[in-house]
């Protein structure tokens, strides 16, 4: 145990920064979000909750104070964006927070690793990374889903083929072109992804807008106390020369 | 009345006489410039880091379980946890720029030679105890880069030979860092190393009124006294400091909020990116890069092939400083009045150190691990060109009173 171990700490010491992954090498599509638009993240809220939640959590926001950030009554959340169950199998309460029912050991099973948490995903991928992503799967046949993705390996499968319709790859010039029509023409699927990561955005920190705002009175307020505070100084320092 | 409580105080414990020694009759030069706030400003750090502890320690769970999730329930569901969590982050990046401005300053000024050379020497281990509240501090989050960065850090002290393993095993409290790692570390980063912080500050400042500020003409003030015995270019820090250090702090203040407002991950540099994935032992991530002020040291660590060695150079790099006093033999302390020669040493190692931060954040490819190399050579070069230039060095003359 102990060598493999040190062999590993070893191996990962030798390699840091002398890979770079397939990752690194995509050109990422640049997306212009708001996350004060309210429309915005209730359309991308509802996409998460239709086509993600199955499988990923956000296990870190609560569904209150998501219907309070992105403007909707609680009637409604519990209505039509609470779907998930509690432990008890009872619906999940609107304080509670947004946790799957599926079982680790069971998706590990299905998946080969159990999906990621979403909570915190733009912040650590960034919005750019997860608007490229989600709009990068295209056919493959050698794919066990059917489906490959030029951004990033994984195990996810196309969840949202109804939407786009199905997309091939150009490998010569990397560029896609739908060859099945899906529910949404490119452009409505582009703004139904934009539309996501601006929610997942949002939930990366839910406070970003009113940091934002109440920023400019306390840097109004150090600007004031800096004033003061020179002319204060200014009037002391009259006498020294 | 006001009086008459002061007076039975005073006859219980030196309130004015402690007063006046270090504030009110201790005399300054009145000739410090902008490298002079800086001393203020790393304590004015202190106790926000101090502050801003305090509230995270109460939300916080050092579990290998909960950590993360407690940094994120901090960041929602505390009210003003956010505020409270951003400003600790942002402090910890801003004590490292007020620290090496601070030392910077002493470097060019010559404030770390006689009669100061026991003051650079306590201030050299309070940096070294900042390093490692830092380092503790930033496995607590239990990231990705909190857990992998620890990983290479501690697997550093691995690489002594004979005694290193059973070391890095005894530090971690487990083979691989883990639940025992998180739950010391927290232990050592609110208690253990605050406290060493505080001692440590306290005799810094003890250690500078004894001796004096220095100033940037390196002119001693204690040469020109009045009848009184009050030096004619100084000027009593309160309250002339203490309102100019007042005005410092309103700017920096102003910096500080702009970043913990508008950007509190300062573009991944004050909270990497890779931190916002919980700690996985199974998943290595692909680029490990340490904390921006960590990194002109990695880049040294890198810098030599050999592990051993590296880790031998990158404390070198950091223990050599402690040195400075005996290694500058100029006379003179002020780079105002010191040779070219010296100013074009002090522009080598600037660059030098900027180079190397520079390369600790990025991958290391052929071409960086051998411009790394040169800008160790460079770093340490500075400290042995400087050894041999100083002795005989041409300088200027240095006025007798303040300019």
């Amino acid at each position: 145990m102990k060598i493999t171990i040190n062999t590993f700490i070893a191996l990962s010491f030798l390699l840091v920064g002398t890979v770079s992954f397939a990752a690194g090498n995509v050109k990422l599509d640049s997306v212009d979000i708001d996350v004060s638009d309210h429309e915005s993240l209730q359309r991308g809220a509802k996409t998460f909750i239709n086509y993600c939640m199955g499988c990923h959590s956000l296990s870190y926001q609560r569904y209150n104070r998501m219907a309070d950030d992105i403007g909707i009554n609680i009637d409604q959340l519990k209505e039509n964006l609470i779907f998930t169950t509690d432990k008890n199998g009872k619906k999940s309460k609107d304080g509670a927070l947004m946790k799957i029912t599926m079982q680790k050991d069971y998706t590990e099973k299905a998946f080969g690793v159990a999906p990621p948490d979403l909570t915190v995903i733009a912040r650590s991928n960034g919005t750019n990374w997860l608007y490229t992503y989600l709009r990068s799967f295209h056919k493959d046949e050698k794919s066990a889903t059917g489906f490959a993705n030029t951004v990033k390996i994984v195990s996810m499968p196309n969840v949202l083929w109804q939407l786009q319709g199905e997309q091939v790859l150009d490998k010569k010039t990397g560029k896609f072109s739908i060859s099945k029509l899906g529910l949404q023409t490119p452009k409505e699927f582009d703004a139904t992804i934009k539309d996501l990561v601006t929610f997942l955005s949002y939930t990366g920190e839910p406070i970003q807008q009113t940091r934002k705002t109440l920023g400019i009175w306390v840097l109004l307020f150090m600007l004031i106390f800096t004033i003061v505070a020179y002319f204060l100084k200014k009037e002391y320092w009259r006498d020294i020369h | 009345m006001m009086s008459k409580i002061l007076n039975w105080i005073d006859l219980r414990y030196p309130l004015t006489s402690t007063w006046e020694q270090h504030l009110s009759k201790y005399y300054a030069p009145k000739n410090f410039n902008f490298w002079y706030y800086f001393g203020s400003l790393a304590l004015l750090v202190l106790v926000i880091q101090i502050v801003t502890g305090i509230f995270l320690a109460m939300h916080f769970k050092p579990d290998a379980a909960t950590a993360f999730a407690s940094t994120e329930y901090i960041m929602r569901d505390v009210p003003w946890g956010w505020l409270v969590r951003y400003m600790h982050s942002t402090g910890a990046s801003m004590f490292f720029i007020a620290i090496y401005l601070h030392m910077f300053r002493g470097l060019i000024y010559g404030s770390f030679k006689k009669p100061r050379e026991l003051l650079w020497v306590i201030g050299m281990l309070i940096y070294v105890a900042l390093m490692a509240e830092a380092f503790m501090g930033y496995l607590l989050p239990w990231g990705q880069m909190s857990y992998w960065g620890g990983q290479v850090i501690i697997s550093l002290f691995g690489a002594i030979p004979a005694i290193g393993e059973p070391l890095a095993l005894w530090i971690r409290g487990d083979f691989v860092i883990a639940d025992a790692t998180l739950n010391r570390f927290f232990a050592f980063h609110v208690i253990a190393i605050p406290l060493i912080l505080v001692i440590l500050v306290f005799v810094h400042i003890i250690a500078l009124h004894k001796v004096g500020s220095n100033n940037p003409d390196g002119v001693n003030i204690k040469e020109h006294k009045d009848k009184n015995g009050v030096p004619l270019d100084g000027i009593p820090f309160h309250p002339y400091y203490t309102l100019k250090d007042i005005v410092g702090i309103g700017v920096f203040m102003m910096i500080f909020f702009a970043i913990v407002f508008f950007a509190p991950e300062m573009g991944g540099y004050f909270i990497e990116h890779a931190n916002f994935i919980p700690a996985n032992p199974m998943a290595t991530p692909e680029h490990i890069a340490p904390l921006w002020y960590f990194t002109p040291f990695y880049a040294i660590l890198r810098a030599v092939p050999d592990k051993f060695m590296g880790v031998v150079a990158m404390g070198a790099a950091i223990m050599i400083l402690f040195a400075l006093p005996w290694i500058d033999r100029g006379k003179v302390l002020s780079i105002r009045y010191r040779s070219v020669a010296y100013k074009v040493l002090i522009a080598i190692f600037v660059i030098s150190f900027f180079v190397l931060g520079y390369l600790g954040m990025q991958p290391a490819t052929a071409t960086m691990t051998l411009i790394a190399q040169i800008a160790s050579i460079a770093y340490f070069g500075f400290f042995i060109a400087l050894f041999f230039i100083s002795k005989n060095e041409k300088t200027g003359e240095v006025p007798k009173r303040v300019t």
